[in-house]
């Protein structure tokens, strides 16, 4: 094995396990961490996948500013493992048993796909990094790009009016 | 590394998600769950533009660089929602004192 795939392999077993630890805990504080881990993991992905800009966004946005965000929120509620809503246990049994069934569906529908053959690259291309990404953003992706801009500004005053004490 | 294990690797976190949403009440969780769909359909988009650099490269330089821009869109929409929803949480804490789902079933009656 390739140091590639080594790291592919403990990457994918830490980022499955951690993902499963945000599902399983009890306290949501636990459920926070273990979900930014997970976030850490996958940015581990983009960055074996040479996609350096998306790894650095994925770090500040996600484990920076939303899970930040997750926690004040958590942290204003004082959530702790004794006010958490339990679920009847035939209710959670019936869960699980339909997210296995479409594990079940997804794996059985593409495990003998003609695209298994393909290789996606891993630690070259330069269509990952800043400088090309840049340019096809502010050529081809400029109208997106000020759009999101005003989504921006709609979610800000959306918050802002949705939060206020009336 | 061979595409077909992103595609497993991302169904699974996919699952899990989709479980969580199942299996928890509390509101938070539940969009915690959510977040990691999306991470989730990231990675898969990520994997996917490097598998189609590598076939057309030597066509377009820049083949594939779609797929990693759109991964930027799904974060800049998920930012945005992310800051909605928890204000929506916040306010409904405030109204029962409670994150547990089940109570948000008013519409019903």
């Amino acid at each position: 094995m390739s140091l590639t795939q080594i790291l592919f392999w403990f990457l994918t077993v830490l980022t499955v396990f951690s993902a499963l630890m945000v599902v399983v805990s009890k306290n949501p504080v636990y459920s926070v961490l273990w979900l930014i881990f997970t976030f850490f993991c996958i940015s581990g992905h983009y960055i074996m996948l040479n996609a350096q800009f998306l790894f650095i966004v994925n770090i500040i946005v996600y484990a920076g500013a939303i899970m930040v965000l997750f926690l004040f929120v958590i942290m204003l509620m004082n959530l702790n493992e004794s006010a958490e809503p339990k679920k009847h246990r035939w209710l959670r049994m019936a869960g699980v048993v339909a997210g296995g069934c479409l594990l079940l569906v997804l794996v059985a529908a593409l495990k003998n796909t003609d695209i298994k053959k393909q290789v996606a690259e891993t630690n070259t291309g330069d269509i990952g990094l800043i400088q090309n990404l840049g340019k096809a953003l502010f050529n081809e992706y400029v109208l997106p790009f000020e759009v999101s801009s005003i989504l921006f500004l709609s979610a800000m005053v959306g918050a802002v009016v949705i939060g206020k004490k009336e | 590394m061979p595409i077909n294990y992103y595609i497993f690797l991302s169904i699974a976190l996919f699952v899990i998600g989709i479980i969580g949403v199942l299996t928890r009440r509390n509101a938070i969780i539940i969009f915690m769950c959510i977040e990691l769909m999306l991470n989730a359909v990231n990675l898969m988009l990520v994997a996917f533009s490097k598998m189609h650099h590598l076939g057309n490269a030597a066509k377009d330089a820049a083949a594939g660089i779609d797929g990693q821009l759109f991964v930027f869109f799904i974060m800049v929409v998920a930012a945005a929602e992310v800051s909605v929803g928890l204000a929506i949480i916040v306010m409904m804490y405030r109204n029962i004192h409670s994150v547990d789902v089940n109570f948000l079933n008013r519409l019903k009656h």
